[in-house]
């Protein structure tokens, strides 16, 4: 990952001396950030997708108000592609459409609480070791790669098998991918808090009494800002496709209903594949790549806004 | 033959418009003569120095004209240059350090440069391995890495690489500015030498330093934001200056053997001015301490004596 | 008043840190007050180490650095805050020295929120104005600023005036005008000649002998972490005694003499051509076995105020 480290840098020396008239950089960071945003095609067309998804996340569940488990009339009812649902019935009778709304809003949720927590775990762990250094770095690392090496999939059966099936809903899962998938986060923070911590405004901020922690709050995050706004939302990305991964192979949630439930029932239950009921798995598995494929292209985009060597004036 | 610049302008692009960072260079470079070119930041001398080897993507090629040896150098055509690059026009970077692949030896990548300009290493080696000599460095040193050398010996190295097929001109970008006192004597020294053995026919240095500029270089040429001071030899930069701007600088540097209790020395009041929307007329005017009514006006630069170029109207117009 | 006693500094390199580098061994001196102190070595002499010791950046190995009695190292928690109200510092990098991000004055806030926390905000302001104006800054022109907005100059005296706002009693600027241009290098200079009639004790570190010379009183000059001569300003520059001293004065490139005369000039007065010092040439910072009192050079007495590091001096075998 490119070191998009602070705002907007300033053009070379000569330039840059005399460019001072400008107005203060924060407004010109702004105002630069929008211009770079809307010129940059990546960035609009993902932002553009995202948008969408997010708009029927949360407004598909209340158009077509359908319970999406609730099967209609008796078993084995002719599934089609009927005017009644939008996208169609599943095996079951289920409205396709419906469970996609409504799977779609378990991603974002996924993503959401398993991202943010793997982001805020990640940034405690990666900080503390890149300021700090020395033995409580030594250890932190000794942390991380436990955590790395820890088959996460053999935890998460062993866990689900000893779970009371009430418990192992959706919220249980993102809390699982938000503790199991900070490691590389902390990794690259640390990295980059290393690159920091040894410039000299931080050494004038010692020189000023701060304290650690006050200084990597105060002086090395806001440095970082971009870097860490970019590393959630890969950690978003990465939630939301290992939440659809795990539901797909039959680990996910008993409870309620996500994209890559709806995958999994409609091959293993569906027999889909064989009855050709592709309106049940494709919408779900398009919705995925949509999703997750968008917000990785938001990032590279991202990238390049915030950092203005990979722009192209 | 010799180098000739003719009111050349080069700017930079940027958000808020156009830097006039190099605003109409006239000067010329006889053979065998090293010249500095000094000024503080922001003055144009690395845009002045870059632009006659490379225009980088930021930088806009304006107008003016650029003769060396009698052909026209097209700086504006970056592929038309490459013919140049090297051969007649080379450069010396600041950061040699940098300036060398660190994951290569470096014979080998002199041998690669050398061939992916067309020219046959076997043939040079002679002569690569006579100069290495020549600068203090022992033959060994192609098979190292560039890590295994200290700075100036680096430096040396840079040196001997860019003049290797005698280019006409060979621009010095703040050579000896990241050196230590002991390396930048050794560095200097070895400039002069190059132009004495006729490595290289003519120089530019471009430095902040004087002092380095007074103990290496024929002429000087001041610059200040953006537009060319004062051109003399060197000693009568030094000791006769007659540009407002060069008498407050000299007049500002500390020298070993004084001291802020016998003589405390002077700055020069305020900063340059930004080059974004240059003020009118002479752009020192804010800060000189002769300035009167005509300096409303841009001076020319225009010659008082033989070799001795100003802009000022307090020295070169009726008032003088 | 800051007192510095065989201060040792090793770090521990190579392979599961098999190998000790010694960057800073067995230095002595002191700095009064009202007095400024020139550190002055090449690149690896550890001046830096040094400077950042005496602000507790960099932990001690040996030695003891006294500051008013008080014995640096053993302070902790919330006395080292009481600590830096006495003892600050100024950096060469004035761009890196601001958080890139926020404004200027935020030097002045943190300042505030640390150790005036109680102080109202008009009085505050006054103390702040007051601050500027004694550094020769207008308030106006540099408050409510972002760094990039600043220039160098400008940015070194903010910091200074943020640390007047303590109660500062110790300044080590370490390389705070080798970043400048050449016109406002003198005001800082100047600016710090100033603070010493106030009564301030000043630890210049710097690798430009002509500054050193300018500014101090008493001089030290190190090399790979060792002092090789050091005692009254006046006395090691007109009299130096060791050849690397002798080096390092006569490679300073001066504005009115050639190297070749400077040398010349030396070796006239002071006797003996600058050599090299047989300790020196074997002596390398890793390969250090044992650090009884019979390996470092002793520093001898040349004169009143004049010491040399010189081992064979100090046994009566070099004839310096």
């Amino acid at each position: 990952m490119s070191a998009a480290v602070g705002t907007s840098a300033e053009p070379s020396e000569t330039a840059g001396s005399a460019a001072k008239s400008a107005p203060p950089a924060a407004k010109r960071a702004r105002g630069e950030f929008l211009f770079f945003a809307l010129r940059s095609k990546k960035f609009v067309i993902a932002m553009a997708i995202l948008i969408f998804l997010a708009l029927l996340a949360i407004f598909g569940p209340i158009i077509d108000s359908t319970d999406p488990v609730a099967q209609a009339g008796e078993q084995m009812r002719h599934p089609t592609l009927d005017a009644g649902n939008w996208f169609g019935s599943t095996y079951f009778g289920d409205d396709v459409f419906s469970q996609f709304a409504n799977g779609l809003r378990a991603s974002f949720f996924v993503g959401l609480l398993g991202g943010g927590l793997s982001a805020i775990i990640g940034m405690l762990v990666g900080f503390v070791a890149g300021y700090k250094g020395g033995w409580i770095d030594e250890l932190l690392n000794m942390l991380t790669n436990i955590f790395l090496v820890i088959p996460s999939l053999a935890v998460l059966l062993v866990i689900a098998a000893y779970l009371p099936p009430e418990w192992h809903g959706v919220p249980f899962e993102a809390v699982f991918i938000g503790m199991t998938s900070w490691p590389w986060a902390a990794r690259a923070i640390r990295a980059q808090t290393f690159t920091l911590r040894n410039r000299d405004f931080i050494d004038l901020a010692k020189l000023s009494g701060r304290s650690g922690g006050k200084i990597i709050v105060f002086e090395i995050a806001p440095n970082m800002s971009s870097y860490l706004f970019l590393t959630f939302i890969l950690l978003f990305g990465g939630a939301i496709l290992i939440g659809a991964t795990l539901d797909f192979i039959g680990l996910g949630p008993h409870e309620g209903m996500t994209l890559g439930l709806m995958m999994y029932n409609s091959v293993t239950y569906g027999a889909a594949l064989q009855l050709g009921i592709w309106w049940w798995f494709i919408p779900p598995g398009i919705g995925i790549i949509a999703l997750v494929g968008a917000l990785y292209v938001m990032n590279v985009g991202l990238d390049e806004i915030f950092n203005p060597k990979l722009r192209d004036i | 033959m010799s180098l000739q610049v003719s009111d050349l302008r080069v700017y930079y692009r940027t958000l808020a418009g156009d830097v006039q960072a190099l605003d109409g260079a006239t000067f010329s470079i006889e053979d065998k003569e090293i010249m500095g070119l000094a000024g503080e930041s922001g003055c144009g001398k690395s845009t002045l120095g870059n632009s006659l080897i490379r225009l980088d993507g930021r930088m806009r090629y304006v107008g003016g004209t650029v003769t060396l040896d009698g052909t026209s150098v097209p700086i504006w055509d970056d592929d038309a240059m490459n013919a140049f690059r090297f051969r007649d026009v080379s450069v010396i970077p600041q950061y040699a350090m940098s300036a060398m692949n660190p994951t290569r030896k470096i014979g080998k990548m002199i041998q690669e440069l050398l061939e992916s300009r067309g020219e046959n290493f076997a043939s040079i080696k002679p002569e690569l391995m006579r100069r290495i000599d020549l600068v203090g460095l022992k033959e060994d040193v192609l098979a190292r890495y560039p890590i295994e050398l200290s700075g100036g010996m680096k430096q040396r190295m840079v040196m001997v690489l860019s003049t290797l097929l005698n280019p006409s001109l060979l621009i010095a970008d703040e050579i000896t500015s990241a050196l230590d006192v002991s390396t930048q004597r050794a560095v200097a020294e070895t400039l002069v030498s190059f132009r004495d053995h006729g490595f290289v026919k003519s120089m530019m240095v471009i430095t902040h330093d004087l002092s380095i500029l007074y103990q290496t270089a024929d002429t000087i040429l001041v610059m200040y934001a953006g537009k060319l001071a004062e051109k003399a030899p060197t000693t009568t930069i030094i000791e006769h200056a007659r540009h407002p701007y060069t008498q407050a600088l000299i007049s500002s540097l500390p020298e070993v053997g004084v001291r802020y209790t016998s003589k405390k020395l002077v700055g020069i009041p305020g900063s340059p001015p930004q080059l974004l929307d240059p003020p009118s007329g002479c752009r020192f005017r804010a800060r000189c301490p002769l300035a009167f009514a005509k300096c409303v006006e841009e001076p020319p630069f225009v010659q008082i004596a033989p070799d001795h170029s100003v802009a000022c109207w307090k020295v070169s117009g009726p008032n003088a | 008043m800051l007192s510095l006693n065989r201060v040792t500094k090793t770090y521990r390199v190579g392979t599961f840190g098999g190998k000790e580098l010694v960057a800073v061994r067995d230095v002595s001196f002191d700095v009064n007050e009202g007095e400024v102190v020139s550190l002055i070595g090449e690149s690896g002499s550890g001046k830096t180490t040094i400077g950042k010791m005496v602000l507790k950046l960099v932990e001690i190995t040996r030695g003891s650095i006294v500051c008013d009695g008080a014995d640096v190292a053993g302070i902790h928690g919330s006395e080292v805050k009481s600590y830096y109200r006495h003892v600050q510092g100024v950096f060469q990098d004035p761009f890196s020295s601001y958080n890139p991000i926020f404004k200027a004055d935020r030097v002045f806030s943190l300042i505030r929120s640390e150790f005036f926390s109680e102080v109202p905000t008009s009085e505050w302001n006054d103390k702040v104005d007051a601050a500027l104006r004694s550094v020769n800054l207008d308030p106006g022109q540099v408050m409510n600023k972002y760094p990039h907005q600043l220039s160098g100059g400008q940015l070194q005296r903010l910091l200074v005036a943020r640390a007047l706002m303590l109660d500062l009693k110790i300044l080590v600027a370490d390389e705070i005008i080798s970043m400048l241009d050449a016109s406002t290098r003198i005001d800082v200079l100047n600016l710090l000649g100033d603070l010493k009639s106030r009564g301030l004790g000043i630890l210049f570190i710097t690798h430009d002998l002509s500054l050193g010379n300018y500014i101090s009183e008493k001089t030290v000059i190190l090399r790979r972490g060792v002092v090789v001569e050091m005692g009254d300003t006046d006395k090691v520059f007109g009299n130096p005694k060791h050849p690397y001293t002798k080096i390092l004065i006569s490679s300073v490139p001066q504005l009115h003499k050639k190297w070749a005369d400077v040398e010349a000039e030396m070796e006239a007065r002071v006797g003996s051509e600058a050599g090299v010092c047989l300790y020196h040439k074997t002596y390398r910072p890793t390969n250090v076995v044992s650090d009884g009192p019979d390996d470092r050079p002793a520093m001898v007495k040349v004169e009143d105020d004049h010491y040399v590091g010189c081992f064979e001096l100090g046994h009566g075998i070099c004839q310096l």
